[in-house]
């Protein structure tokens, strides 16, 4: 760009620095120290000379019909370049990831609180929070249908979407639907070949993915027409291709670069701002920059569904399942989003990682006037996996067992089947693992003599020297599927570059991939420097140049784009050995790429990598496709519908003041089957982190909503887990490696945080004696809850 | 928006009078905050960072006078001996960045419900006072008279706070918060206690219960009595099970709580009982202990 920008030019460079390490070592992240330091540049740092603020003016009401809009008074503020309403629109209205039901801007209704009605472009943010402020909206206020009751009876309390406007396969005010059978199914003459039946109805609070990094972007007008947009996302390429009809525009003249990501966790699957930063830079001619704040942060992206979930097992006396029974609603909100793929992991994986000969399951995913919610790390597994976790220690109880025995007991293991039909056909270690988490050392008692506030719960805050505090401990284990399911080729792209730079060969990698923080560039240059033994490995910054890399979620991306980047640097690497038969007639088998030559295994070094390339560059780019998979039977829930699983386990130890119901989590032990560990620090930062944010469901994380209405869009008011409530994590990893996979690796992300919520509320459970059937557990519940029967 | 930077309290005073809605700034902690959020918009903001005296703090021996902007963090390394019913509330603000910025002027000038200066404030005494100063003049403002509605300060619109003036602990002093985390956290409800032996009163404080910080009446003058009745104070015996379990009651009947996102009122009033039982228990052993060493 010609003229002065700021767009972090800096986020990538320390990858640039020589390492020799492949994969298997642990090179440090490039963005780590920039991170500490404050020197990353996020999205919202961008900035452009000449550039606009945009700014969306939100319904205070969650449904309401728009009687009129009326932009006059704000298009009168000195300084105000732009007033749009869906009016202003180009091309189509509505936009979605998997269903198109959402209008770019409201079009005569709002359905949901925050939802965005019009736009202003302006020289100073403050200039267009005044402007918002004069836009007039008259309102006719609907009464929200926000129950589970209410949505499933439309005739008395309406539909969220008219029934003739549906564009999902839902009926009523269902958007999604997903029912599973298998075995017998469960019917009464099943439910008599059990021994002992236990059943239970939870509820999951509705978490919030909390990334620090509000959203933000840049959109700059392009020359011929197009435009060119700065963001944080976690897949560019399906950002364009749900932008581009609604600017009116052909794919290729939407183009997207990454910019620095604050965090994802699935709240960036979903668009937020990219529409409107870029119908503004549109119709001003001028780069606009939309960065939101906390609070619109909190209306910007949608959240984890929240789930009510009634769970029914059978068991024979010595603790075999006989069948399960589940029922699932998820609350998806006003829009679709990811409604569907998490209605469908919440079926086929909200059994557990468990044989189970008869199995029923009905999921379905609400419309209401609540908030849209969609991806988040584990979706539809995690909301499932407190359920069976639940059940599983309540049947131990029921049976007197120990709780991790019954779990082993009914393990599933490599060779048995999913409800779902699907033969699981790599290691699925899910005994072992509860195994080695068991036998891991426990933790000390409570020092009573020497008390360290800060070990205690709330004792920070004085609430106690010692007294009412009662220790429990609890297990779990968890599945999660990796990469998309369900038929869905999400494939990935990528391009290697090799050529000799500065006397050395160096390899470029260049994908459309979303570095959220995962680690996955640095994974990458590993991934080159094995491949084409070469030190020197540069990243190109993540664009739509090159073909998609799919989406940074459902633990895809080192499976999908690193196995793109493992296909193309073989490639580059066939390539250069073939240019050196070629040119030397080399005859050997055996011809590898080690420290920037091309050697012989038996004749030992052929020629320099430098020589051999010369002037010449390589590059070529390879697509990396998994193994296909089938839809659900929408009735019997049956079919390959999974590429892959990946399991957890977890133990927690907890101290509960049982009087104030305060809980400090005192330590979280995780073992994970990784397949094959590419970064091991990497790995356990994954599973640290996943640990955390299950912590945080556990026990403290809830968007609060009432009527409709979000009460809590702060960081005051919606808390995450700080320092001092993150316990010592131990994690053991396990490299079983899966055959399909490239290095035989597995996702690592989200399996611990499935797995890991329901070990802390069993350990509280342990403590109190309390039944505990709705995370997060708040202290009112423990104080107020009657003993239980577990 | 005027920003307005009086050198001196003359100034500050002076220009607070001609500004009568400049909003006071000293650490920001709360002003900032609000501002982001676009809950005020003032005309004008008044800086009282460059007034040295309102961070200093001074002794006689009977009473601290704490000025404004005295940072909590500062309270708790200077004033944990004199003040330490404060000291540890200080303790519990926020984290190390808030605690080096914010003070009890902010706190006081704020006068939410859940500010943690006010429970350790009422509780050490009646004769905590605000000193409360303008052109007209200054006005020693009791604590009791302090708090007057949500969010609400009987400071006038041309007033500003210099200090506050507190009694020196004559007895144990104790402070305790509920939070749903362990640290960083504003009060889901919290209290805060103190001993008096000097003149046989005891002091209470309830946060985040009611409308305004406010006492325990009732259940002050039930243990005071208690105290005197049973010549308690001088041989500093065991207070009995039943003694702090109608202490605790006591605190609880004086709380109006509501529920929010941040509790139940139900879990108020049961945690406040519990940190009353608590708080009494803790600072009574420490008086008995010393009863017992000095006998
Ligand atoms: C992350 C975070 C955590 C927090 N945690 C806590 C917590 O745990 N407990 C708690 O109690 N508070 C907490 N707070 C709130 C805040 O830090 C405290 O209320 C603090 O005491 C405010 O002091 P300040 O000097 O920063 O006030 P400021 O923000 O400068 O001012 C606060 C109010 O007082 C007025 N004011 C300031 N000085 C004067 C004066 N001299 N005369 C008259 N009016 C004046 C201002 O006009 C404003 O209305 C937190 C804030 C943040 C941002």
């Amino acid at each position: 760009m010609s003229t002065r920008t700021i767009q972090g030019q800096k986020n990538l460079q320390n990858i640039n620095q020589a390492s020799k390490d492949g994969i298997g070592g642990s090179p440090l992240r490039p963005d780590g120290n920039l991170k500490v330091k404050g020197e990353f540049a996020y999205s919202s740092d961008m900035w452009h000379e000449d550039m606009l603020w945009g700014m969306a003016l939100r319904s205070p009401h969650p449904r309401a019909n728009i009687l009129s809009v009326d932009i006059s008074e704000a298009l009168k503020v000195p300084g105000v370049y732009a007033v749009l309403t869906h009016e202003d629109i180009p091309g189509s209205k509505y936009y979605g990831l998997e269903i198109q039901d959402q209008p770019a801007l409201a079009i005569d209704k709002v359905r949901y609180h925050g939802e965005a009605i019009a736009l202003v472009a302006a020289d100073h943010p403050e200039t267009a929070r005044r402007a918002v402020k004069k836009i007039k909206v008259e309102y006719e206020v609907l009464t929200p249908i926000v129950t589970e009751e209410q949505c499933l009876d439309p005739e008395t309390h309406g539909y969220v979407h008219e029934p003739h406007e549906y564009k999902s396969h839902g009926y009523g005010n269902i958007c999604h639907e997903q029912k599973l059978v298998s075995g017998l199914g469960v019917t009464d003459e099943v439910r008599a070949l059990a021994d002992v039946i236990v059943s239970g109805d939870y509820e999951v609070g509705m978490q919030d993915q909390a990334f620090l990094g509000p959203e933000s972007g840049l959109a700059v007008p392009a020359e011929d027409g197009g435009i060119d947009l700065y963001i944080a996302t976690q897949w560019l390429h399906v950002d364009r291709q749900q932008m581009a009809p609604v600017l009116d525009l052909p794919e290729e003249k939407v183009r997207l670069t990454l910019a620095g990501v604050g965090g994802a966790f699935g709240g960036r699957e979903d668009l937020s701002m990219q529409i409107h930063a870029c119908l503004l830079a549109q119709h001003t001619g001028k780069p606009v920059k939309i960065v939101y704040s906390r609070d619109e942060s909190f209306f910007g992206h949608v959240h984890r569904h929240p789930a009510k979930m009634h769970y029914e097992h059978g068991a024979t006396r010595d603790g075999k399942l006989v069948f399960a029974d589940c029922r699932i609603v998820l609350d998806g909100g006003a829009y679709a989003s990811a409604s569907p793929a998490v209605v469908g992991n919440a079926a086929s994986l909200g059994h557990g990682p468990y044989v189970i000969p008869n199995v029923k399951m009905h999921a379905i995913a609400l419309y209401s006037n609540n908030p849209s919610c969609g991806a988040m790390r584990g979706f539809g597994a995690v909301q499932a996996a407190f359920g069976y976790e639940t059940q599983m220690d309540r049947l131990a109880a029921a049976l007197g067992m120990d709780p991790v025995e019954l779990r082993q007991l009914n393990a599933m293991a490599e060779g048995d089947f999913m409800p779902t039909g699907q033969q699981i056909d790599s290691p699925a270690p899910v005994a072992e693992l509860l195994q080695r988490v068991k036998d891991m050392p426990l933790p000390p008692p409570l020092d009573t003599e020497h008390l360290d506030v800060r070990q205690i719960p709330g004792a920070l805050s004085n609430t106690s020297h010692g007294e009412g505090i009662v220790r429990g401990v609890g297990y779990s284990v968890g599945i999660k599927n990796v990469g998309f399911s369900e038929g869905f080729d999400d494939y990935s792209t990528a391009r290697v570059r090799l050529e000799v730079i500065g006397g050395e060969p160096v390899a470029m990698v260049h994908t459309a991939m979303a570095e959220v923080g995962q680690g996955g560039v640095t994974v990458h240059a590993q991934i080159a420097r094995t491949e084409l033994g070469v030190e020197q490995v540069t990243i190109h910054p993540a664009n739509t140049e090159v073909g998609s890399a799919g989406s940074t979620s459902a633990s895809r991306q080192t499976y999908m784009t690193g196995g793109a980047v493992k296909l193309a640097a073989e490639a580059v690497k066939r390539a250069l050995i073939e240019k050196g038969r070629r040119r030397y007639g080399w005859t050997h088998h055996d011809i590898t790429l080690v420290g920037g030559k091309v050697v012989s295994e038996s004749a030992g070094p052929l020629v320099s990598m430098v020589d051999l390339l010369g002037d010449e560059a390589i590059d070529l780019t390879r697509e990396h496709h998994h193994r296909p998979t089938v839809p659900f039977d929408k009735e019997t829930g049956q079919g390959f519908g999974h590429v892959q699983y990946t399991f957890c386990a977890n133990r927690a130890v907890v101290d509960v003041d049982v009087e104030l119901g305060l809980v400090k989590v005192v330590e979280l032990t995780a073992v994970q089957d990784v397949g094959k560990a590419l970064n091991p620090l990497s790995v356990v930062g994954q599973i640290q982190g996943g640990c955390t944010q299950a912590l945080g469901l556990a026990v403290m994380e809830e968007i609060i909503v009432r009527d409709g209405k979000v009460r809590n869009a702060s960081f005051t008011d919606y808390l995450i887990p700080t320092i001092l409530d993150t316990p010592p994590i131990p994690v053991e990893i396990l490299e079983l490696p899966d055959p399909h996979a490239p290095y035989g690796l597995r996702g690592v992300g989200e399996a611990p945080t499935v797995s890991a919520t329901p070990s802390i509320v069993a350990a509280i459970r342990n403590a109190t004696g309390l039944a505990l059937n709705r995370i997060p557990v708040r202290p009112e519940h423990l104080t107020t809850e009657r003993p239980g029967e577990l | 928006m005027e920003f307005l930077r009086p050198a001196t309290w003359d100034e500050a005073l002076a220009a607070k009078a001609e500004y009568p809605t400049a909003l006071p700034i000293s650490g920001g902690t709360d002003v900032m905050v609000e501002m982001n959020f676009d809950v005020h918009r003032p005309s004008a903001i008044l800086d009282l960072n460059r007034i040295t005296e309102l961070t200093e703090w001074t002794n006689d021996g009977s009473v601290v006078r704490l000025g404004a902007s005295v940072p909590y963090a500062r309270i708790i390394d200077e004033l944990s001996g004199p003040l330490p019913g404060l000291a540890l509330a200080a303790h519990t603000v926020g984290s190390p960045q808030i605690r080096n910025r914010g003070g009890v002027g902010g706190n006081l000038g704020g006068a939410s419900p859940a500010g943690d200066a006010h429970p350790a404030l009422l509780a050490a005494g009646r004769d905590v006072f605000v000193e409360a100063a303008s052109v007209r003049g200054t006005r020693m403002i009791p604590i009791d008279e302090f708090y007057v509605g949500v969010k609400r300060n009987s400071l006038a619109a041309d007033e500003l706070i210099r200090a506050v003036h507190i009694p020196v602990a004559d007895g144990p002093q104790q402070f305790s918060k509920i939070g749903t985390r362990n640290a960083m956290v504003i009060a889901v409800c919290a209290f805060g206690f103190a001993l008096h032996p000097k003149n046989g009163t005891v002091g209470t404080g309830i946060g985040s219960a009611a409308p305004t910080p406010r006492r325990a009446v009732e259940a002050e003058e039930y243990l005071q009595g208690v105290l005197a009745e049973r010549g308690l104070w001088e041989s500093g015996d065991l207070l009995g099970a039943e003694v702090i379990q109608k202490f605790g009651e006591l605190v609880k009947a004086a709380a109006s709580p509501i529920d929010d996102v941040r509790g139940t009122a139900d879990y108020r009033r049961h945690s406040l009982a519990v940190m009353a039982r608590r708080t009494l228990t803790w600072c009574w052993n420490d008086y008995s202990k010393q009863i017992r060493s000095a006998a």
